[in-house]
């Protein structure tokens, strides 16, 4: 894999049973970058999304056949530790799910399960300011985090994934649940993370795609059900001048 | 269930603000051409005041393109439809600006020269050209038509051989006098805007090729 980029999907199928969900995509994600995938519901962009950190493992009847290449390593192979793995490719949710705890313990669970020896103060500290939120919540650490707002529970969930330091975050709507400026503190912030991490966004919301992600990947169902991909570029070329006419007419609200 | 109708209207709505302007440049280009062959200073006031009309033809459209950016968000090839049509409505008021141009040259002529009559060399010829080249490229602008704007494009080279032949021929012949040297410039001036009509054109064929392919060419 080139030196810019961090993963590699190679002939990815995923299967419920014995319904394929995802056909055969193969997609390389640039490191640093915001990915952005976009399809009409059903396509399979939160499969492949979860097939990124294995979180399909945890769906009774999900098989995944094909290759992620992750640091040279496939993490479909049998030797792979889904839960470290899980460490290194963080999740964000549509909805925000913090623990019904502090909103420090909420930053420390992760770290103390992984044995993180350093000073928890500052690990929340710097975790809260990474994510935007230490000047809102500084002074009311130990509060349940339940009690903060649904933007900034979602901030939280985003501080406590990159507490365990990933290099990729998987985020899955993050800013469908939450009010519009809630939501454009979320794209900044997301903005600012992709200095540090690389993230890939599944989302329903066109102009976010356009707004904040670097490239995009749309993918779509033929009369087999199974998502596929149909075009991948930067976002620009996506929504300026995208090659295939099924991308012009989704994205343009012609179907979908 | 076909979707995005009333998005589609309100395209078919703004295109039609483009035709209708276009034909309005078209008529002032004729009543300028015509004012100049037949010496008729009316006419030329005429194509002066109706000028205004163009104009705000201009911010109408503007306007429709910024409202639909704005609030329909539109991406790909909805939006480079709004571009071009933003993009062409600019060139259009100018070509009416130089229609304007040349109904002051006649007025000018018409002070200075109290005959009225003026060798108007291959200026005619070179108005035709422009005319049939402005009534394509609205039909290609319809049509989405990318070949005929390109084939419309190449028309320019023939504009700008005649007009370089209308300077030298009045260089040649219409230097003799004093009086003949101030009508001179005014028809060299009157040839320029003839000649800058093929250019906006061009860049409107080029606008064309842009809102249908993507791509960004230099025709001609």
């Amino acid at each position: 894999m080139k030196d810019n980029y961090i993963l590699s999907l190679k002939d990815l199928n995923v299967y419920y049973e014995n319904f394929k969900a995802v056909r055969d995509i193969n997609l390389d994600i640039r490191k640093n970058k915001i990915t952005a995938f976009i399809g009409p519901s059903g396509c399979g962009k939160s499969t492949v999304l979860r097939a990124i950190n294995r979180m399909n493992d945890l769906i009774a009847g999900a098989r995944t056949e094909g290759k992620i290449i992750f640091q040279d390593k496939n993490i479909n192979s049998p030797g792979t530790d889904a839960v470290s793995l899980r460490k290194r490719i963080g999740m964000v949710f549509q909805k925000p799910n913090p623990f019904p705890k502090s909103i420090s313990d909420n930053i420390t669970w992760g770290a103390k399960i992984n044995g993180y020896k350093g000073d928890m103060g500052e690990l929340v500290e710097k975790s809260l300011k990474s994510a935007a939120l230490w000047d809102e919540v500084k002074d009311k650490l130990n509060e349940n985090a339940l009690r903060l707002s649904g933007g900034q529970q979602q901030r939280l969930c985003i501080a406590r994934t990159i507490a365990v330091q990933p290099e990729i975050i998987l985020m899955d709507e993050p800013a469908s649940a939450l009010d519009p400026i809630a939501t454009l503190k979320i794209e900044d912030l997301m903005k600012t993370l992709s200095k540090d991490f690389t993230i890939i966004i599944v989302t329903h919301n066109m102009q976010q795609a356009s707004r904040i992600s670097d490239f995009t990947a749309f993918l779509m169902t033929d009369k087999d059900r199974a998502g596929h991909l149909v075009e991948y570029d930067k976002t620009s070329s996506i929504f300026i001048n995208p090659k295939n006419k099924k991308t012009e007419d989704y994205i343009s609200g012609r179907f979908g | 269930m076909k979707i995005r109708v009333d998005y589609n209207e309100k395209i078919s709505k703004l295109n039609n603000e483009i035709v209708k302007m276009g034909i309005f440049v078209e008529q002032a280009l004729n009543k300028a051409m015509d004012s100049l062959v037949d010496m008729d200073i009316e006419l030329a006031e005429e194509v002066i005041s109706e000028d205004e009309t163009i104009n705000n033809m201009e911010i109408s459209i503007e306007d429709h393109c910024i409202l639909l950016i704005a609030t329909e968000q539109p991406v790909a090839g909805d939006l480079r439809i709004l571009i071009t049509a933003l993009k062409i409505s600019t060139q259009l008021e100018r070509m009416g600006d130089h229609a304007v141009h040349i109904a002051k040259g006649v007025i000018r002529l018409l002070k200075e020269n109290n005959t009225g009559k003026n060798p108007l060399f291959n200026m005619p010829e070179m108005a035709a050209i422009v005319k049939e080249m402005l009534h394509r490229v609205l039909n290609a602008y319809i049509e989405k038509d990318a070949e005929e704007a390109r084939s419309v494009a190449l028309l320019d080279n023939e504009v700008d051989l005649i007009h370089n032949k209308v300077i030298r021929d009045v260089f040649e012949k219409l230097m003799s006098t004093q009086e003949d040297q101030q009508n001179a410039t005014t028809l060299l001036f009157i040839n320029m805007f003839l000649e800058r009509f093929g250019d906006h054109i061009k860049n409107i064929c080029e606008w064309i090729v842009y809102s249908t392919t993507g791509e960004h060419v230099e025709l001609g």
